[in-house]
């Protein structure tokens, strides 16, 4: 089977690199992946990915952590021990609400933050020791890699991407 | 070109009629004499009165009880006694219970005759803040209408010498906001000077013989601070200020409007020094102006960071309003260089100065809160106990609401969204004006009724038809500022 080659087009310029994507979804080819040194701005767009749902993530974990605070010191403060601490009152959590609020605010911040951080680590496969998936050392630097499907059709993709404007078009056998 | 349409000047004219009327009508129900403000207080208070009645009868009946069982007590008792002749004892009873009746018919009396003092002075107390009602609410609405706009000089202000490049396709609609300015500065300088020839009370340091020792206004604080507080020095600090802020609109608007017809960039130059200088006078006359106008309705009481708070109040409702605004004129097909993403970055900024105003307000409220110096609680003590729903709704609708509705992206984008919004925030910092001026001019007598509602009318309606009428007066688009076509191709 043809199907586990690739074709790496290369390009050295973030403009050449976004008219090629875009005459390659006009053109039906299905991009595989695109490796750039630096965010591109609208590459996104131009390829059709969905948008990120990570904000959402980080509201639901904001509020999670709003949750903690406020369940953990009204525990704490005035339901285990509610002990009169500098005439504060607590009879019950609304009366001594404001001083609990730099923390509530805190702890929201803290969850939404790492939560949501360790979420895109998670979803994006990263973290220590793990092997770095770089077609082309050149992408990391100065160059942008378009990585497309071939299905039988390897010298017209060539040529295709001959026309697009790449720098470099080579056919990758992929395991 | 904007042609300011007849409806919406229709609109105006009926705001500011209806407004108008109000205000008249809450003058002249106002009470004149302290005979009349009795009178309201007996009509209000008429239910607690037969309730204290009804009360006071329990209590008699309760006492009648406890002597009549007394005796009983005395009566059971003196047989048992009878062989021991302690008859003496009985009549010493008896002689106590006389004692302690007779100390509590005096006691009843004195009491009497402070009541009667006392409700001397409540009369009077609530005479004078019945009196203060309508000018509180003309008053409160007078300040805001006019901050608002001096909210959107600042914004403008600010876009020009951060070099903005989203912002110049809005720079005209500023302008036209801020051309309510001058006449607004106008409307409240006379009702500040109007204090000083005491027509209003709504100033207490500004009464007489306050600071004169032996009168019986005289009060030691106020005169403690009579070398800030005292007329002429205040309302030559007002005069300045404002006129400090209408030179800066005029001159601003002057050169921008000459820069589209230069053929340099020195008009844009010009424009910028003047908004740097601008700033930089604002923020000291802004702080200063937060003591004068607002702080000094409570003056036993002061706080640091007043004016960083009132400078949120309004700067996010000068921001809301530039959205507001922009968002109308495009509904009519006018500003067709605004796209979605400059609507876009006004939300943000109402989202962001909403959360940046509760930080402010929680700030002096918590830190006051949490030392409790009786001094300085006493300012929270009255909002919170007498103001309950005004105080927590402000920051429902200054706070919480705009979180949870601007938060997200795509709704930032959706005009009914927005107006929404924006309609809630401008509310809600209403509030929080009223609830700074209220408890101090018209304490427990507060109530959102004709008076308030038709001087917010009024000054809706007349700041309507400045605005529109300034807007219909030049070009909605720069033409030749060096940022223009960066900002018509803006994209976020």
């Amino acid at each position: 089977m043809s199907s586990n080659k690739v074709i790496h087009a290369i390009y050295n310029d973030d403009d050449v690199l976004m008219d090629a994507v875009k005459q390659t979804r006009k053109a039906h080819h299905h991009i595989e992946e695109v490796y750039t040194p630096f965010p591109v701005h609208g590459l996104d767009k131009a390829m059709g990915l969905p948008s990120t749902r990570l904000a959402i993530c980080a509201f639901i974990y904001g509020c999670i952590g709003l949750t903690v605070a406020t369940s953990m010191m009204d525990y704490i403060m005035i339901q285990d021990w509610p002990q009169d601490i500098g005439g504060k009152p607590s009879m019950s959590y609304i009366q001594n609400m404001p001083a609990f609020v730099p923390v509530m605010f805190e702890m929201t911040v803290f969850f939404a933050a790492h939560l949501m951080v360790i979420t895109f680590y998670m979803r994006s496969k990263l973290w220590p020791f793990k092997k770095a998936e770089n077609p082309d050392v050149r992408t990391t630097d100065d160059h942008f890699l378009m990585e497309v499907v071939v299905n039988n059709n390897e010298e017209e993709l060539t040529n295709f991407f001959k026309g697009t404007g790449a720098v470099e078009v080579k056919v990758i056998e992929k395991h | 070109m904007y042609t300011f349409s007849n409806k919406l000047k229709t609109i105006a004219f009926v705001l500011m009629i209806l407004g108008f009327i109000g205000i008249v009508y809450g003058f002249l129900s106002a009470p004149k004499t302290i005979e009349e403000a009795e009178k309201i207080i007996a009509s209000t208070h008429e239910e607690h009165a037969v309730a204290k009645s009804e009360n006071n009868a329990h209590q008699v009946q309760t006492i009648a009880d406890e002597t009549k069982k007394a005796d009983t007590v005395v009566q059971n008792a003196s047989p048992a006694l009878d062989s021991l002749a302690s008859n003496t004892d009985s009549t010493k009873v008896e002689k106590e219970i006389v004692t302690t009746e007779k100390a509590k018919a005096e006691k009843e009396v004195i009491s009497e005759v402070d009541s009667v003092k006392e409700k001397k002075e409540h009369a009077e107390h609530v005479f004078h803040q019945l009196q203060n009602k309508p000018w509180s609410a003309l008053y409160v609405a007078c300040i805001f209408f006019m901050l608002i706009s001096l909210g959107v000089l600042t914004f403008y202000a600010i876009q020009q010498v951060a070099q903005a490049g989203w912002s110049p396709v809005l720079f005209r609609v500023m302008q036209g906001i801020t051309a309510y300015l001058p006449v607004g500065s106008v409307i409240f300088f006379i009702i500040l000077v109007l204090g000083g020839l005491h027509q209003h009370h709504l100033f207490t340091w500004m009464a007489e013989g306050v600071t004169t020792k032996g009168s019986a206004n005289y009060d030691e604080m106020i005169a403690g601070k009579s070398g800030y507080l005292n007329f002429p020095f205040w309302i030559s600090r007002a005069a300045l200020f404002l006129l400090g802020w209408n030179l800066y609109r005029y001159f601003s608007r002057k050169n921008c409007l000459a820069q589209d017809e230069a053929s340099d960039n020195s008009f844009y130059k010009k424009n910028f020094k003047l908004s740097a200088g601008f700033l930089v006078f604002f923020i000291v006359s802004e702080s200063i102006m937060a003591w004068d106008w607002l702080m000094s309705f409570d003056p036993h009481w002061f706080s640091t960071l007043f004016g960083w708070y009132v400078f949120a109040s309004f700067f996010v409702s000068g921001i809301t309003t530039i959205s507001m605004v922009t968002l109308y004129l495009k509904s009519k097909g006018y500003l067709e260089n605004v796209n979605s993403s400059h609507i876009h970055d006004l939300s943000k900024f109402m989202f962001g100065i909403s959360v940046f105003w509760t930080y402010l307000w929680f700030s002096q409220f918590m830190l006051i809160w949490y030392a409790n110096i009786p001094e300085e609680i006493t300012y929270f003590k009255t909002r919170i106990d007498v103001y309950t729903l005004p105080f927590w709704g402000a920051v429902v609708m200054n706070f919480v609401f705009p979180l949870l509705v601007l938060i997200n992206t795509d709704f930032k984008r959706i005009a009914p969204i927005i107006i929404g919004a924006g309609v809630v925030i401008l509310c809600g910092h209403y509030i929080d004006f009223f609830n700074m001026v209220m408890p101090a001019t018209v304490g427990d007598q507060w109530f959102v009724g004709v008076s308030e509602i038709s001087s917010v009318l009024f000054f809706l309606g007349l700041f309507i038809f400045v605005v529109f009428s300034a807007l219909s007066k030049s070009p909605l688009t720069p033409k030749r500022n060096p940022f223009i076509e960066e900002s018509e191709h803006f994209h976020y």
